[in-house]
């Protein structure tokens, strides 16, 4: 072997341990923390479920969130763990003879609930159906952009998590990094989420979506009243969902969601199930009412009628 | 311990050597493995972006790897079944290779559930105990459990096995048959629990079909042995390793009468629901005959549905059963088809229409298929070692020395025609490389 191409040999080699050292340096870096990373970052990765922490560990996880937040939009952002209040089982009603489709609600929902606006992440999906089919779903159009509001000879279906009772997305998760709390909200723990999207490939609603990237979300737009299982900002890779607008509707006195708020019509009303005298009792005993995909079992909470 | 030690350090140089195909062979499959790896920095650097996966078709071309490979793995227990249960010695010879291949297998299908994880680095919350296994809740954590179990329970008996052979000893049959016999249940169990994934989501008519689990028993059946049978035929010619025709034969009747059950299965499902004709048909729809104009998967599952009937029809009759070029035929025919209906013709439809009967049309990025390659290289990458060093010990080229110390190597080149092997004169190299070690007499 000559002298030059033992040479380019070892040139070789060399370059091919330096692409081998940054492709271990890659692979580690972006799976795990890198050794040198802030405290903050190691305590994340080991962060025990929601639910295992102990007041002390949650407070800190809290503090920890609030400080990260804080920090990268520039403003003061508080992370909640209101728990449910007793007594308080969470319904929705939607009158489907007064939504118009402007799709406030979606919109609402979005800068309330910190989704990301690119890319777009909506809760609530609007449909467009045809007056002479009825609620036919395979009819249904998603995309739907006229001028005007309502279309002739079409009314609008908001769909959104329908806090199922019996819910087939919790059951399926293998980490248990989703269930239901005891106020009838479907939560998902996002430092627990492993991104595997079982519990989208089980909800017959549509109402799972995933953060397949880094999602935008603008500074001077982030609502910095959050709650951990609720509407703080949401990493890469996970799970998130219609929480009922948590963040509010658990505060004393509550507020209504912001879908409910926003909507011009008055279409979507909002209360607790357990209380005989609250109008959502009033709705499901007084009204035609129905609830979707009912042969599926889920037992939704959100409750389509028709007031007129 | 030292044994161990001594064996392990004796692959390790077995497997470095090899014929310029073998070198060629292996080469290219680790720089499939590179650009696989990078692609997965990519792909960890940007999220899952990079795919054409989307809310309304969450899972796509990994997962329907997965669900391939998963049949592929289970393929063993129709080597086991007849080797050990019957007792019928010419598959007794080969079922090791099964086993083998279900390991490579399992890898992948370890991987590709892996790529398709929005948070690997959160990979610890799946162990139980350290993390919260969901189980028996979710079979997820059903199949995460019996895919590790079946992996673990394969790699014992192959390398207790051949550990045993290098050695020069009878492997305990007392250790080795529960093993062997637990192993056909756990076999089923794979592809049971990973139908049942599917199955168990009333959200999906397309799924929710109690004729899923038969199905892919019936088309693992299919596609494990055909790759089998492509593997002992490259065995029986370019190694020393002899297979009996009896064996293959009897493979290849038995993939016919898989392949039989699994057309009937399909026609029975395509029966109900283009019969009954519910909301519940498109699915079916968008699969076989496209939707409202969308039609990504038309051809291919048309593709698969020759190549499964054509090669249905070469292994039922005795004939070209028996030719080389149609059994090779028919075998490729096989993997093919059932990788399109098992893979993306199982898990697509699932999600289109979507549950609000949006449709996406789904198709799979280059980043996407780049990855998928890599993984599939690791799988051959891994298949190959484990091949290269079993093959050598089943055939009494590689052993312990004679000092009981070393390894000999009785066949350097592993992958070569027999015509060269006698023109090269390579076979009879006495090698006892390590050294005799003093305090290993024991």
């Amino acid at each position: 072997m000559s002298n030059k191409s033992k040479c380019d040999k070892h040139a070789f080699q060399k370059s091919r341990r330096k692409v081998l050292k940054g492709l271990a340096a890659g692979v580690g870096a972006l799976a795990l923390p890198s050794p040198n990373a802030s405290a903050s970052v190691w305590e994340a990765f080991f962060q025990k479920n929601f639910r295992e922490l102990d007041r002390n560990e949650l407070q800190q996880v809290l503090a920890r969130l609030e400080s990260e937040y804080s920090k990268e939009y520039g403003k003061e952002v508080t992370v909640k763990a209101t728990l449910p209040i007793e007594g308080v089982k969470y319904g929705y009603g939607l009158d489907l003879s007064r939504c118009i489709g402007c799709r406030r609600c979606v919109y609402g929902c979005v800068e309330e609930n910190n989704q990301s606006r690119e890319p777009q992440i909506h809760w609530i999906r609007v449909l467009q159906l045809d007056k002479e089919k009825g609620v036919a779903l395979e009819y249904a159009e998603h995309y739907y952009n006229p001028e005007e509001v309502p279309k002739e000879g079409h009314f609008y279906m908001p769909v959104q998590c329908q806090q199922c009772e019996n819910p087939p997305c919790t059951k399926v998760c293998p980490v248990q990094a989703t269930w239901q709390e005891n106020d009838g909200i479907v939560v998902v723990d996002y430092n627990w989420c492993i991104g595997c999207r079982y519990c989208m490939a089980a909800c017959p609603y549509g109402a799972r979506h995933f953060n397949w990237t880094k999602g935008q979300l603008p500074k001077e737009e982030m609502n910095p009243e959050t709650h951990y299982l609720g509407n703080r900002p949401r990493p890469t890779g996970v799970v998130e969902k219609c929480t009922f607008c948590i963040q509010r509707t658990r505060e004393q006195p509550g507020r209504y969601p912001a879908c409910e708020e926003i909507c011009p019509v008055g279409a979507r009303k909002f209360g607790n199930l357990l209380d005989p005298k609250g109008e959502i009792r009033y709705l499901i005993e007084n009204k035609r009412v129905f609830i979707l995909k009912e042969d599926l079992n889920t037992q939704p909470k959100f409750y389509y009628f028709y007031a007129t | 311990m030292k044994n161990i030690w001594n064996f392990f350090k004796g692959t390790l140089v077995l497997t470095a050597r090899g014929s310029t195909f073998y070198y060629c062979w292996v080469i290219g499959l680790l720089a499939l493995m590179v650009v696989g790896a990078l692609t997965y920095i990519v792909q960890l650097n940007d999220g899952l972006i990079v795919t054409n996966m989307r809310d309304q078709v969450s899972w796509g071309f990994y997962i329907s790897n997965f669900t391939f490979l998963v049949g592929v793995a289970a393929a063993a227990v129709l080597l086991v079944i007849p080797a050990y249960v019957y007792n019928w010695k010419p598959i007794k010879e080969i079922a090791l290779l099964g086993e083998l291949l279900a390991v490579s297998a399992i890898i992948m299908c370890l991987l590709f559930v892996t790529v398709d994880l929005g948070r690997p680095d959160r990979f610890w919350h799946l162990i139980p105990f350290v993390g919260i296994l969901n189980f028996p809740q979710s079979l997820l954590a059903w199949d995460v459990a019996v895919l590790n179990t079946y992996l673990v329970l394969n790699l014992t008996i192959a390398v207790y096995y051949l550990y045993n052979l290098y050695y020069r000893r009878e492997p305990n049959k007392k250790f080795m048959t529960p093993l062997l016999l637990f192993s056909i249940p756990a076999a089923i169990s794979i592809h049971t629990v990973t139908a049942f994934l599917y199955n168990g989501l009333g959200a999906r008519p397309f799924w929710n079909a109690s004729i899923l689990a038969p199905r892919f028993l019936a088309s693992a059946f299919c596609s494990g042995p055909a790759f089998m049978i492509l593997v002992f035929l490259l065995i029986r010619k370019y190694t020393r390793f002899q297979i009996k025709d009896e064996a293959i034969q009897k493979i290849a009747e038995l993939i016919a009468y898989a392949m039989f059950i699994n057309l009937f299965l399909l026609g029975s499902e395509i029966f109900k629901e283009y019969y009954t004709g519910t909301i519940h048909l498109a699915p079916m729809q968008y699969l076989l005959q496209g939707l409202h104009g969308h039609s990504a998967l038309v051809p291919w599952i048309w593709t698969a549905m020759i190549f499964n009937f054509t090669a249905f029809l070469i292994f039922l009759v005795p004939d070209t059963r028996r030719n080389n070029t149609t059994l090779v035929l028919g075998s490729v025919l096989i993997f093919i088809g059932v990788y399109i209906e098992k893979g993306m013709g199982l898990v697509i439809p699932g999600f289109v229409p979507d549950v609000l009967h949006e449709i996406y049309e789904y198709v799979p990025t280059g980043t996407e298929m780049a990855l998928a390659i890599g993984i599939w290289a690791t799988g051959l990458f891994v298949f190959t070692m484990l091949l290269r060093v079993a093959i050598p010990i089943m055939n009494g080229d590689f052993h312990v020395a004679d000092d009981g110390v070393g390894f000999h190597i009785g066949d350097n080149m592993f992958f070569l025609r027999r015509a060269d092997r006698d023109r090269l004169g390579t076979e009879s190299e006495e090698e006892p490389t390590a050294k005799p070690d003093k305090s290993d007499k024991t």
